[in-house]
């Protein structure tokens, strides 16, 4: 073969491997929609909001396809865990870069980045056997939202923390200089300098993380109790739509099945809604 | 750099300033308990199950006794799989992507971010994806080769994103050079790019590594429960995490292999992290243009 | 010196690390005066700068030894407030550095950390500084407009606004006018000749005319063996008119550096 054949040869079979792999959400995509298909038809998509509770069923006159008390599970916990990872996980960056010693910032940078690798099943695992009889002991049941919350929380904030260090250390230098030249104090060049220069990164950091705690799986599977109910308070046990699906895939047949689908379908449109969010508000400006 | 401990002292006297300080303080140091509250605990009760016995016998009793010998084996059938899969399918993206695209081109733009929406795609959708197409489709029921063309799918982001990162670091002159001296662009890419973008294709494999070693949630429903030896790749096969799931949820009395098991894992996935960061601070060092 | 200089410096080094940027530099600075600082590239100007308002202190690895007073302080003692020594010798870079903010809020922050938060005061300060700098006409109607799209003649401006607003004793310019365009620059250098008399200005410029045109005192920094020194410094008649130093001679003469 010619080196200008071959080299033609080489780029068709790059562009296949960029062309798949570019093609697979919509693949995904397409798979989800599929089979959400018969649940549509069947079911049809009000009975996922209207029908009085979640009892599924393989036909889908004999079951009940209430979903809201789900989708509020996954907001809930969501909700919870991003109010508390973000305020610690900024923290944790400004700790980093600004109060603590270098040496001992950097040791801290590891133990996140050492958590950041940690997987959801063992947090969840530990959340089980440490959190839950804990907070059982406050009041019963224990596998509750609050646990949800505190798990995914603790989950979550390295993407936090990680991200805003990464941001804060694109802060220009010379805004440092600028703040120390006019007598800024640490928390007053944090806060009024810093920050506000690292904003676009800080965004993108927390939509990432509300990405996360969205679709986490294992952990509340593992603490949040699972009924499926609207919480009336932190300590009610509740269900989201990822632990649902994890639960009921195993068995699940015909109608049932597909309804699963189209939860999982529903758990894609948050997540590009929140990607289209994030593009929409924080499209950072060019810089000068 | 600015030293920012010495160089911005906070502001003497001003309650305000102690406030935060004492804010962020406190900040690390919860996050430090935590991290000490739940490792430590972790290795605690679970370090002292662990012998050779633990790593090279069956489960006995639904996994409240005996070791982990088939788990270990399906992990790192799955984990072959979908490096199998993901591998050359991500470094032919990665390449063209970095090397034949210009950052303009609308083709490079859409899958770029059509990948960026694949990365933040929570894995059970995956499980969903997977449990339709590979076992029902395919045909392949629960088998470790779904599980493994699942994670496939779910790690091609993370690989393609490190390894584009690793051929932008190459510098420019390499290929100037390389084209100064007439080599073909296949020649190219095969002495000059790969050699030189090789830590990026590391840090990717070890940062995918890890995501297929810790993922549960894809698993569930496409490489499945069973936790006997695999015989084949069309076998279903319990990987660690599942495993570690499945004992703290559906067996009363298998914590404490649960936790045995959870140390494995970590311990795995450590090393695994540990050498990405080596990757990344020591190689790479020097091959980037300065920034 | 005497009771007229502002700066004290006596026998001031720094080193970065193990290698020195100046050695045993020995100056004063007059009150109320423009005294500019002169030499070629790499001599330690800027370095010099820095160690008068402890800026050097963000500088990882260098150290300071000598002593420096400044209106009577002693800057360098253990118990320096750095926050008020800062406030009171205010800093122009060479490169105009706003922050991200708007316009009001670039002049309001070094204000409200100085415990004014009166709105009617703000309002009067902010407004007050720009006229002081000749940007209130060009500005009051985008007040709330990101500091970052003024032009770099404006930003530059802004920042000695910035700087104006605490009413400090000396203002230290790291060769203020080299990032602007000849309109822009003079413009700037109008700015400084006004606020002679109220302000210690020590001024580094890398343009003989300049310094000319704006200083009564001249200092020339020179690189000897790697080293930077300050070599002459006096009244600008002596250092333009009748150097000591036969290489001040040549440089104010044009042939060297
Ligand atoms: N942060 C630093 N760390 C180490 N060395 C430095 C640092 N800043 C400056 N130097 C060195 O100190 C010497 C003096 O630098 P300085 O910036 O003070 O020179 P300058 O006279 O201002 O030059 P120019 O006219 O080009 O601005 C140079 O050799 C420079 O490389
Ligand atoms: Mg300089």
């Amino acid at each position: 073969m010619s080196p200008s054949a071959k080299d033609r040869l080489l780029l068709g079979v790059l562009r296949g491997c960029a062309a798949l792999a570019g093609l697979l959400v919509v693949v995904i995509a397409a798979f989800l929609i599929l089979e959400s298909v018969p649940a549509f038809r069947n079911v049809g998509w009000t009975r996922f909001f209207s029908d009085p509770a979640w009892h599924p069923a393989p036909r889908a006159e004999a079951g009940q396809f209430q979903m809201l008390p789900m989708l509020a599970g996954t907001l809930a916990v969501m909700a919870g865990a991003v109010l508390l990872a973000t305020p610690l996980g900024v923290l944790s960056a400004v700790f980093c870069r600004y109060y603590a010693p270098p040496a001992l910032g950097n040791a801290y940078r590891r133990l996140i980045e050492l958590l950041s690798g940690i997987p959801s099943v063992v947090y969840g695992f530990w959340g089980l056997v440490t959190l839950v009889p804990l907070i059982n002991q406050v009041r019963p049941p224990g596998a509750s939202l609050l646990a949800g919350v505190l798990v995914v929380a603790i989950m979550i904030l390295p993407t936090v923390a990680l991200m805003a260090d990464g941001a804060l250390a694109q802060v220009p230098q010379e805004y440092l200089r600028a703040a120390a030249a006019l007598g800024l104090s640490r928390w007053t060049t944090v806060r009024a300098v810093v920050l506000p220069a690292a904003k676009y990164g800080l965004f993108t950091g927390v939509m990432l993380e509300t990405g996360r705690a969205i679709g986490e799986t294992m952990a509340t599977l593992m603490v949040c109790g699972n009924i499926v109910r609207f919480p009336q308070s932190v300590f009610d046990p509740v269900r989201t739509l990822t632990a649902n699906i994890a639960l009921e895939m195993a068995y699940a047949l015909g109608d049932h099945r597909s309804a699963l689908f189209a939860s999982g379908l529903l758990l894609l449109v948050l997540i590009v809604m929140l990607a289209g969010a994030a593009e929409w508000i924080g499209g950072e400006p060019a810089r000068d | 750099m600015i030293d920012a401990t010495t160089a911005f002292p906070p502001a003497r006297g001003s309650s305000g300033e102690r406030l935060a300080t004492a804010a962020v303080w406190s900040s690390a140091l919860l996050v430090v308990g935590v991290s000490v509250w739940m490792l430590g605990g972790l290795f605690w009760q679970g370090a002292g199950r662990i012998n050779w016995a633990f790593l090279t016998t069956e489960p006995a009793n639904a996994g409240r006794s005996g070791g982990i010998a088939p788990m270990l084996a399906s992990t790192v059938l799955v984990l072959g799989v979908a490096l199998a899969v993901s591998v050359p399918l991500g470094l032919g993206a990665a390449v063209l992507l970095a090397e034949f695209t210009d950052s303009g081109s609308v083709f490079g733009r859409l899958v770029r971010r059509s990948l960026d929406v694949l990365a933040g795609v929570p894995s059970v959708v995956f499980a969903l994806f997977g449990n339709a197409l590979f076992c029902q489709y395919l045909g392949l029921g629960y088998s470790i080769l779904a599980g493994g063309l699942t994670l496939a799918c779910m790690v091609l982001p993370v690989l393609i994103r490190a390894t584009e990162e690793g051929f932008r670091a190459v510098p420019e002159d390499y290929r100037r050079a390389a084209a100064a001296l007439g080599m073909s662009r296949t020649g190219t890419l095969w002495h000059v790019l790969l050699p030189a973008a090789a830590p990026g294709l590391a840090v990717g494999l070890v940062l995918g590594i890890g995501r297929v070693l810790g993922e549960t949630a894809a698993l569930l429903f496409t490489s499945g429960y069973v936790d006997r030896m695999p015989e084949s790749l069309l076998d279903s096969g319990r990987t660690l995490s599942v495993h570690i799931y499945d004992l703290s949820m559906n067996v009363t009395g298998g914590d404490a292999n649960a936790c045995a098991t959870a140390v494995v894992l970590v311990v795995l996935l450590l090393v695994v992290n540990a050498a990405a960061g080596w990757i990344a601070r020591h190689w790479m060092r020097g091959k980037r243009i300065s920034e | 010196m005497s009771a007229g200089s502002y700066f004290e410096v006596s026998d001031m080094s720094l080193h970065y690390g193990a290698k020195c940027a100046f050695e045993s530099v020995v100056m004063s600075v007059p009150r109320g005066e423009v005294t500019a600082l002169i030499g070629p590239s790499g001599c330690g100007k800027t370095s010099f700068l820095n160690c008068l308002n402890r800026l050097i202190d963000l500088a990882p690895g260098a150290r300071v030894t000598g002593s420096v007073r400044a209106g009577g302080l002693d800057l360098y003692a253990p118990t320096t407030d750095l926050l008020a020594l800062r406030r009171r010798i205010g800093m122009l870079f060479q490169k105009p550095n706003p922050f991200p903010l708007s316009i009001r809020r670039n002049l309001e922050l070094p204000l409200r950390e100085h415990g004014i938060r009166d709105k009617r005061r703000l309002e009067e300060t902010v407004e007050h500084a720009l006229r002081d700098v000749g940007l209130w006409e060009e500005v009051k109607d985008r007040l709330d407009r990101p500091a970052l799209q003024l032009s770099g003649g404006q930003k530059q401006r802004l920042c000695l606004a910035r700087a104006l607003v605490l009413e400090p004793e000396a203002l230290l310019m790291d060769e203020p006018c080299s990032a602007l365009d000849p309109l822009a620059s003079a413009v700037v250098e109008d700015l400084i000749k006004r606020l002679r008399g109220r302000y210690t200005l020590l001024v580094v410029t890398h343009h003989l005319a300049q310094a000319r045109r704006l200083a009564d005192h001249v200092g020339l920094f020179w690189m000897l063996e790697g080293r930077g020194k300050l070599i002459e410094w006096g009244p600008a008649g002596q250092i333009f008119e009748a150097p000591r130093e036969a290489l001040t001679a040549e440089y104010v003469r044009g042939r060297q550096g």
